[in-house]
């Protein structure tokens, strides 16, 4: 089933707050294999001028992928998670995601089309902190596989 | 307790387009899969389990996308000497890493500077990105803002 392409242009007022968990980073960074002391200690974070540890850029996928869950989750999408594949990513930074920061997206449905069978779908996601502090900007198309690729 | 010494942002000037930042290999297996998965909430079945996979019209499980660009990034992360130097990071996701179920596999990554800018004082660094020899990564750049 091809995705609906009348959700196209669609702006998801945020459904709650992401928060920023410190174990949640150590474990992240872990699982990327970075060790910058940044990630892990958060005394070093603090001596770089943080309030807590800092996140690895890309752990902002996950807070626009959670975000994102409202729009794909909507059985009227047409969606099939079992035929998404990552396409394309780009995040444009405000500042770093800090353990502790509260943080609410916004999720802009900027595109769907058909190409060949499969659908693409290009979705922009806007993290600011409840204070209105801007994170990070992600834009993200993914690939719904049709039946016959 | 402190007990690494916290790297300091490298220093913009005498950085020049074509420069090499260095080369690393990723090593990916099931259990780092599972890891990242549990870290990153992104828990579809494709990244840990075979049927699932091959359902999915794959030869195996696969790595997820952001886990190679993720991991790929502390190349330029390491070279930057700060995490928060990142201003931008983008890529094109052109093949899978397919993970087999015992075993590992390695991924290379090798940077080169592509575009100097003394206004921001940024460098924009692009990654290579191959498993296997073929291309995972397309167009993987990272901006980085310098001392």
């Amino acid at each position: 089933m091809p995705v609906n392409t009348s959700f196209e242009g669609r702006v998801l007022e945020p459904a709650g707050t992401f928060v920023v968990g410190r174990e949640n980073v150590r474990d992240f960074a872990r699982a990327l294999g970075t060790s910058d002391p940044r990630h892990h200690d958060v005394e070093a974070a603090r001596a770089a001028g943080y309030a807590d540890l800092v996140a690895p850029p890309t752990y902002a996928a996950q807070i626009s992928m959670n975000a994102e869950k409202v729009f794909f989750d909507d059985p009227g999408t047409g969606v099939d998670w079992g035929r998404v594949v990552h396409g394309e990513q780009k995040f444009v930074y405000d500042h770093p995601l800090v353990a502790g920061d509260e943080i609410l997206t916004t999720v802009h449905v900027d595109r769907i089309r058909e190409v060949g069978g499969n659908s693409l779908v290009t979705t922009r996601c806007v993290l600011t902190t409840v204070d209105g502090a801007p994170r990070c900007r992600s834009v993200s198309s993914i690939v719904v596989r049709g039946e016959q690729s | 307790m402190t007990e690494n010494t916290v790297p300091g942002r490298r220093v913009f000037e005498g950085i020049g387009v074509g420069e090499q930042i260095g080369a690393t290999t990723l090593v990916f297996d099931r259990a780092r899969l599972v890891a990242y998965a549990a870290a990153s909430g992104d828990r579809n079945p494709i990244h840990w389990s075979d049927p699932a996979a091959r359902a999915a019209g794959l030869p195996d499980v696969i790595a997820h996308g952001m886990l190679t660009m993720g991991a790929a990034l502390d190349l330029v992360v390491g070279w930057a000497g700060d995490p928060s130097a990142v201003r931008e990071y983008g890529t094109k996701f052109v093949a899978p890493v397919v993970v087999p179920a015992t075993g590992q596999v390695e991924v290379e990554v090798a940077g080169v500077v592509r575009k100097v800018d003394e206004a921001s004082r940024t460098v924009t660094v692009e990654l290579a990105v191959t498993h296997d020899g073929a291309k995972v990564l397309s167009r993987a750049l990272a901006t980085v803002e310098l001392r």
